[in-house]
């Protein structure tokens, strides 16, 4: 009994004193920590939010086994022997499967200034930019992370699970989820209402996966739709992509030219390594602007 | 010392709305601060400004010593918000927002334990903690956001309406938080109310109203200023204590409502020199103070109702023009 109250006593004497916290100067340690715990957030979301993780496997799956098997019979005429159509249209689907996940995750800015939380960000003594950086980071993560589930089924599209390749696809969605979910955030300085934000990512997320040759090669198209798949950004990490998988094939020559003929600008011949630099730049210059956006005030 | 807020000359307009005109008042260290006014009076927009969310069109504002445009981040380490809305993520736990909030203020690693425990534990949410905070009722978010506001020891708390949308149970329970709060720690509270009631619980208040203030004091000298208290008394004699009370203490009495009622200043005080004085038996006694609601109306010319009233027309009015923000 006394031994109880005495407890009572010092927890009593504990809550009197406040305990002294003495916030230090705004240091760029301190912005570094506050990109982490965006980023940390946006995984402990995705973490308890297990219904999106699945939803959003949904479209690429219906992509890959539906209109893969279903349109394999008819385009078995011009698929060379030996190659399954879902094997070709592989990484195509799996640059979609981070598409959705990455834009939605920008989408959760524009919830978070629907439901105040974005103000809860906005007025801490921290820089926007770490703001903006820990979001880009956290959606890229989260989107990556969907990729990599959906990774798990090459096998059954036949890609070998190569560790190179299985690297080399991680690190392109890595990249690719970066730029997209920047594009997103970016709308999102702007857009700020949920509705207009999602029929906007609609509109544009569809056509940029129709344009990116992620269904068909990129040769032998009519001018004007060799221009569209050239402006498309999804383009530029589709062909690495199928590049990487294809170069993982033993194909012939011949097969691989007719499935994986190189990007061309006018004739010449785009190397994968600017593909992705191209894609980092724009990724880069996305986050640029979207920094520059949330850095006004009223 | 320097005043925990000192401000002058400030305005604020937004196209061709003027939100704040010219107001100037400082705050001393350790005060409860309250504007009082209807919803559109400029309350809110003021708060903005303070809490460097929106910056002046003229005039200066310095909270905690530091000037909120020129030294933002300062400021906005030494001050914690509550805002009229919630401003929580519902799918995170109690304790995951607190730490969300610790890492983007920086408060040392070391610190942030015992900290979240002690106000969590003030606000009567340690029990909680681990739970979503989708699953909490208002008042308890209220409390989590007022907790969060704490957990960086700011000099300076903005509560922006702290209890609007609660109930009048839960509205009671949040100022003994407040209350009790201002007995912990060294704290300068800054808040914001269109409720009269609540006004009542600061040692001073000003009332804005378009953008001014109108009034400047403290809630007793406010009613003061307006008029005297009322007392009321039932007696075992009534006329003959009307006769006593106009013969003794120069009080003139009328019968109101059954009772011996008369104007009298600082009612409180003037009771036990009633029991002393007057000759005849007294079975009860109230005193009734002018209520801030008489305040405003006498400042204001309007209760606070019709000011509303009027504002949300020219809000809409506004609204309509520039589209929701």
């Amino acid at each position: 009994m006394a031994a109880h109250d005495t407890l009572e006593r010092q927890q009593e004497q504990q809550l009197t004193e406040a305990i002294r916290v003495a916030v230090p100067e705004r240091s760029l340690r301190h912005d570094l920590r506050a990109v982490s715990i965006v980023w940390r957030r946006e995984l402990i979301r995705f973490r308890s939010d297990r219904l999106r993780a699945v939803t959003s496997l949904v479209q690429p799956v219906l992509f890959l086994f539906v209109l893969g098997t279903g349109l394999s019979r008819l385009a078995a005429h011009g698929m060379p022997a030996g190659i399954d159509f879902k094997t070709f249209i592989y990484p195509g689907v799996l640059a979609m499967s981070v598409l959705f996940t990455a834009i939605f995750s920008a989408a959760s800015i524009v919830w978070d200034r629907e439901f105040g939380f974005l103000r809860e960000m906005l007025v801490a003594p921290v820089r926007r930019w770490a703001i903006v950086v820990g979001k880009c980071l956290g959606g890229a993560t989260v989107a990556t992370f969907q990729g990599i589930i959906f990774l798990a089924l090459a096998g059954v599209a036949h890609v070998p699970y190569s560790p190179a390749l299985l690297l080399t696809l991680v690190g392109e969605l890595l990249l690719l989820s970066f730029t997209l979910t920047a594009f997103g955030v970016m709308l999102a300085a702007r857009v700020k209402q949920i509705q207009a934000f999602m029929a906007l990512t609609q509109m544009l997320v569809l056509p940029m996966f129709f344009l990116s040759g992620a269904l068909y090669p990129l040769a032998g198209l009519p001018a004007w739709l060799t221009v569209l798949t050239r402006i498309d950004p999804l383009t530029y990490v589709v062909y690495p992509m199928r590049h990487a998988v294809f170069s993982h094939l033993s194909v012939s020559p011949a097969t691989l030219n007719a499935l994986s003929p190189g990007l061309t600008w006018f004739g010449w011949p785009v190397p994968i390594g600017l593909c992705l630099a191209l894609v980092a730049a724009m990724g880069v210059a996305l986050l640029a602007v979207a920094i520059a956006e949330f850095q006004r005030t009223e | 010392m320097t005043p925990a807020i000192s401000v002058s000359e400030l305005t604020k307009r937004y196209g061709e709305i003027d939100a704040v005109r010219g107001i100037g008042f400082e705050v001393p260290t350790g005060e409860t601060f309250g504007f009082l006014g209807p919803n559109g009076a400029g309350k809110s927009t003021t708060i903005k400004i303070l809490c460097t969310l929106a910056d002046p069109t003229s005039g200066t504002a310095r909270v905690a010593g530091h000037d909120v445009v020129k030294e933002r981040d300062t400021v906005r380490r030494n001050i914690g918000l509550v805002f009229q809305d919630t401003t929580l993520d519902s799918y995170l736990t109690g304790e995951q927002n607190l730490r969300f909030h610790a890492d983007l203020y920086g408060v040392p690693k070391a610190a942030f334990a015992p900290r979240l425990r002690q106000v969590l534990e003030m606000v009567g949410l340690w029990e909680r903690r681990g739970s979503v905070v989708a699953t909490y009722s208002g008042g308890m978010q209220r409390r989590l956001e007022i907790a969060r506001g704490l957990l960086h020891a700011p000099r300076v708390l903005f509560l922006d309406e702290p209890t609007v949308g609660l109930d009048p149970q839960t509205r009671d329970a949040i100022w003994e938080y407040i209350n009790d709060l201002k007995k912990r720690e060294d704290i300068t509270i800054f808040l914001t109310t269109h409720y009269m009631d609540e006004a009542e619980n600061c040692e001073r208040i000003a009332i804005i109203d378009h953008g001014k203030i109108v009034a400047m004091d403290t809630p007793e000298a406010l009613k003061a200023s307006v008029g005297k208290d009322r007392v009321q008394i039932s007696t075992a004699d009534d006329q003959e204590a009307i006769r006593a009370l106009a013969d003794t203490f120069g009080i003139e009495a009328a019968m109101h409502e059954g009772r011996v009622t008369f104007s009298v200043e600082s009612g409180e005080q003037f009771v036990p020199r009633l029991f002393a004085g007057l000759p005849v038996a007294i079975r009860s006694v109230s005193v009734s103070r002018p209520s801030l609601d008489d305040v405003f109306m006498s400042y204001t010319g309007k209760t606070i109702r019709d000011a509303e009233a009027s504002i949300a027309d020219r809000n809409r009015a506004v609204a309509a023009r520039f589209g929701r923000r």
